[in-house]
């Protein structure tokens, strides 16, 4: 692999130049040069410094927007002035088909409590309880969810408490979320709030028995641009019941017997793994670090869960799925890495995505240079052989870690551990997550909580052929000239998921990295070939245009 | 069906919004500061509601949305912002190097408390404000008003804080153009230089997004209204402030500050408020209107009586902000088309004064309805009871219009899913131009797409 210019200390002394000490004694340590064998200490997860222009969203986001947002049949209630609830609305392209077991769907609906002064002085609790008895009189939901904004913590409205006093009284499942936006340091903390209420309040839930001989949830799939759906596919044609998916493309009732699954994957390891540490102390249901974006991460995953169950049967359906999907793949794969292979690629994007996708990148013979998660934590990088060193700070201290203990009753073990030792040996490790970094190449660029100012110096740095970020980036990085690819909405594309979505995201790349007009944004007259301009036109005078004024029509 | 939970029958709600028409203060700030030349709006909050109004703004102008953030923890949130904010200008200055920051507050700081005036003071005290450089800020409690409200309050803190009277008088206008497309204050400002005067137009939001495609970023592109000007628009003739509820707040400002007499109209959308327009400029000139602008007039007539019979009776549902909504209605008005349901989130009585105005005869046939409760969910459930021929409004209307399979018009604050409004006027005659022809568009693919075989016209 050629050496980069510049190399990664000197690329990293040019990113930090311009800050104040304070800033770059904090930078210093969330930018580094990768070492797959020995991961450096990132300072992940750490406050966003005031003033800078960040990726990052808040705890409402990452509750409200991420995790609970894809459920269609959880009615969803912002408690706050009216800005959450609107901009969350709609937004992160969450696909949904209602079925027999949800039918309802009120995604596409916005709710909110519209909050006023009154209500910041007085206190918003009396609204609250009159908004979900009108939604609850208009929408007759099975379960109501309720998302708190930055006010709503301040004046100290109890959600929790209107919570359980409506689910007494409309007999439902009403619960809150104390998401304010200012909880923890990102979304992340959105993601670790959703991870207890949900488990607390909605797992276990139901009293239906899921049939199935290999029953699994995936965890950490929000069904954006439909990935959930090849995913569903995929598993349905190995022969792997799906209980629940959280949350893409579910329903409440899913959720609420996923207790009876017998394998948790966890895609999204940063917003959901809480959930599975969960629901393997209550349940007893092992998790498997996923990847179903690239193809031979999809091929890779499946096989480990097929292995996990152990079945011939399974087993060989899952390799006859994953030798059609490969057949029909190659060809494609093929054809985009002739135009592709050897092209630079930079990821800087969520807390899995820019780990997940560099698998795709990799398929296409690409090459991540640089790469960074917006609201990640060390373990996400590291490993997470590291939590045990991550001091826990002020920000995190703030969020609830809840108490989980073994459900006597609903308790099974699936795995002994010598079941996970022989397991592990075959190459079907439990409960792991070895981070971004150890697959990164030695001395890329690591940046976490990428800002404004070292995105642009990144791409005029390296000139990358295409840069992954989201919306907020979008404009910027194309107005350099370069191609952005956004990995939070697809750029309204996908599925990029599984082997279908592999074939779209080749197509795509290749269609970003090579569209002819980046080659004709300077105009033809300002090529050096073309030479220096003329004088302007009027320089020559006005009457050169005379003779034309003369055959004009004249004048009444 | 998209939306098969609305039910058709109407029950009164007293404290739940459903799919509103309307958002918060803090975005229309940033909007508005955004039309400072090299200015990075502030938001002073939660990271997360600058990073909501960035991308909700960016989705809109599909152009970079520059805006930094106090990034407010949980302690923060207990000890006040001000630490923050003071880190922030310095980092701000530093880093990105901006000429102007327009500080906005959010729901949390205001909740705490913060004093913006008194931790700007100290940010200038401490010396964090580097000479020749400039902070103001705007309140903007997102629990008060509307996004329309919080790019009113913006755009009057450019007044408070740097309009100034130096005792002479000059012949500039001053054009505070409200919440409008970058294409409409390009098209506004075309309007003002053929009339042959000379304006300050602030904010200005045009060559900030709706900027060339160079292959180099501009943090700061070339538009926008610089600080000196705005500080010599307190010597200007007179103030015409178009939309009473984005202008209206700093048209009175620079009035009761600077005494500028000040002329509040309607947006100039449509017909009349565009000749309204005119003529107000027409008494700084010499009451002198230049053929080529009779001649842009006479187009949209003539558009108008060519295609009458397809407008003629068609009726509206609209949504949306007061200032567009008041403008579109009188035009619809003068086309002999009929609004039936008329939205705003925005909340103000002045609303209904005005809709009332423009709707004159027609006003007790038409539900017009502002604040709260009027949101998009009760628009639709008007649409079920009784059936527009078009539905005009943002975005977020496409739900109801392919549910109820109605033509639609998108038209204001956000459009997310089409491009052109940057680009294209619906202000001025040009901009009548153009909404006419967007309005037949939709009319006749409709009824061509509808029409029986036998009933099937090459000729419309």
């Amino acid at each position: 692999m050629n050496e980069l210019v510049p190399t990664a200390a000197e690329a990293k002394q040019e990113l930090l130049e311009i800050y104040p000490k304070k800033v770059r004694r904090k930078r210093e340590t969330q930018i580094l040069a990768n070492d797959p064998e020995a991961p450096p200490v990132i300072g992940a997860n750490s406050r966003t410094i005031p003033g800078i222009i960040t990726q990052r969203g808040c705890a409402y986001a990452g509750c409200k927007g991420v995790v609970l947002g894809p459920t269609r049949d959880i009615l969803q209630i912002t408690h706050g002035p009216i800005g959450c609830g609107y901009y969350s609305w709609l937004t992160r392209r969450n696909q949904t088909v209602p079925d027999e077991l949800g039918p309802e769907n009120y995604m596409t609906y916005s709710l909110s409590t519209d909050m006023q002064e009154q209500e910041i002085i007085f206190g918003g609790e009396k609204k609250l309880k009159q908004a979900i008895l009108e939604a609850y009189e208009i929408f007759k939901p099975r379960a109501i969810a309720i998302c708190s904004t930055c006010p709503v913590g301040l004046i100290g409205d109890d959600v929790h408490a209107v919570a359980r006093e409506m689910k007494e009284t409309l007999g439902i499942n009403v619960f809150g979320f104390s998401c304010e936006g200012y909880k923890g340091v990102s979304q992340s903390a959105g993601h670790h709030i959703a991870n207890n209420q949900f488990f607390k309040h909605v797992v276990g839930q139901s009293e239906r028995t899921v049939e199935g001989k290999f029953k699994i949830n995936m965890l950490g799939e929000y069904n954006i641009g439909g990935d959930s759906f090849v995913i569903e596919d995929l598993f349905q044609r190995c022969g792997f019941t799906l209980v629940a998916t959280f949350s893409g493309n579910a329903c409440y009732e899913d959720m609420a017997s996923s207790q009876q699954a017998d394998l948790d994957l966890v895609q999204c390891y940063r917003s959901i793994n809480y959930m599975a540490q969960m629901m393997e102390t209550k349940y007893g249901i092992p998790w498997m670090k996923v990847n179903f974006i690239g193809a031979k991460s999809t091929a890779k995953a499946l096989r480990k869960m097929a292995n996990y169950f152990g079945d011939a049967g399974l087993i060989d359906r899952t390799e006859a799925v994953i030798a059609e999907e490969l057949a029909k793949l190659t060809p494609v794969q093929a054809e985009v890495r002739g135009r592709c292979e050897g092209k630079l690629a930079m990821l800087f994007v969520g807390g899995s995505r820019a780990h997940h996708y560099q698998d795709l990148f990799t398929d296409m013979g690409m090459r991540v240079i640089s790469a960074g998660y917006e609201f990640a934590h060390r373990d996400d990088y590291e490993g997470r052989n590291v939590i045990p060193t991550i001091k826990v700070d002020a920000d995190s201290r703030n969020i609830e870690e809840i108490e989980v203990l073994r459900d006597p009753a609903a308790f099974r073990l699936r795995k002994t551990e010598e079941e996970k030792a022989r397991l592990a040996e075959a190459g079907v490790l439990l409960g792991d997550y070895e981070g971004m970094m150890p697959q990164m190449d030695k001395n890329a660029l690591v940046i976490d909580d990428i800002n404004h100012y070292e995105s642009e110096k990144m791409i005029e740095l390296y000139k990358p052929d295409v840069f992954c970020a989201g919306i907020k980036e979008k404009y910027v990085v194309q107005k350099m000239g370069v191609p952005c690819k956004q990995l939070h909405n697809y750029d309204i594309g996908g599925p990029y998921a599984g082997f279908e979505g592999a074939a779209n995201f080749y197509r795509e790349i290749d269609r970003l990295v090579n569209t002819r007009i980046w080659k004709m944004i300077t105009p033809p007259w300002l090529e050096k070939k073309n030479g220096e301009s003329g004088p302007p036109l009027a320089a020559r005078g006005p009457h050169h245009l005379a003779h034309l004024s003369r055959l004009a029509p004249e004048d009444d | 069906m998209l939306m098969k939970h609305t039910p058709e029958a109407v029950a009164e709600r007293t404290a739940l919004s459903i799919n509103p028409a309307k958002t918060c203060m803090p975005i229309g700030a940033m909007y508005a500061a955004l039309g400072v030349h090299a200015c990075l709006p502030h938001s002073h909050g939660s990271q997360g509601c600058c990073a909501y109004h960035r991308s909700m703004l960016t989705r809109h102008v599909r152009e970079p949305v520059m805006a930094a953030t106090s990034s407010f923890t949980e302690g923060s949130s207990v000890f006040g912002g001000q630490a923050n904010l003071l880190a922030a200008i310095e980092n701000i200055f530093t880093i990105y190097n901006p000429q102007v920051i327009g500080v906005h507050t959010t729901c949390l700081s205001e909740t705490i408390g913060d004093d913006l005036n008194q931790i700007i003071i100290k940010a200038q005290d401490d010396g964090k404000i580097p000479e020749g450089k400039y902070v103001f800020h705007a309140n903007t409690p997102s629990y008060v008003g509307s996004h329309v409200t919080g790019f009113a309050r913006m755009t009057k803190a450019m007044v408070d804080y740097y309009a100034e009277h130096d005792g002479t008088r000059n012949e500039t206008i001053n054009l505070i153009p409200g919440w409008v497309e970058p294409s409409d204050i390009r098209e506004l400002k075309r309007l003002v230089a053929e009339m042959m005067l000379e304006c300050i137009t602030f904010p200005d939001q045009s060559d900030v997004f709706d900027t060339p495609q160079t292959g180099k970023m501009n943090m700061y592109p070339k538009g926008g209204v610089t600080v000196p000007l705005i500080k010599a628009a307190g010597n200007s003739e007179a103030t015409i402030g178009l939309g009473p509820t984005a202008s209206g707040l700093a048209t009175e400002a620079l009035e009761a500050k600077c005494k500028v007499p000040g002329q509040l109209l309607e947006l100039p959308i449509g017909l009349r408020a565009t000749d309204r327009f005119i003529a107000a400029l027409r008494h700084f000139n010499g009451r002198y209107v230049p053929d080529s602008i009779i001649d842009e007039r006479g187009r949209v007539l003539d558009i108008i009586t060519d295609m009458h019979q397809y407008f003629h009776g068609k009726r509206v549902a609209l949504f949306g902000d007061p200032d567009q909504l008041v403008a579109m209605t009188e035009f619809l008005v003068d086309l002999d088309m009929v609004p039936i349901y008329i939205i705003t989130g925005t909340p103000g009585k002045n609303f209904d004064e005005r809709i009332s105005a423009v709707l004159g005869d027609l006003a007790d046939q038409v539900i017009f309805k502002q604040g709260f409760g009027a949101d998009q969910f009760y628009l639709h459930q008007l649409i079920k009871n009784d059936r527009p021929d078009l539905l005009i409004g943002t975005t977020h209307g496409k739900y109801i219009a392919r549910d109820e399979d109605l033509p639609f018009l998108r038209f204001g604050f956000p459009i997310i899913d089409r491009c052109g409004h940057t680009y294209f006027p619906t202000v001025g005659y040009r901009g009548a131009m153009r909404l006419l022809e967007k309005m037949l568009d939709l009319f006749l693919d409709r009824k061509d797409r509808d029409a029986p075989e036998e009933k099937f016209e090459l000729v419309l």
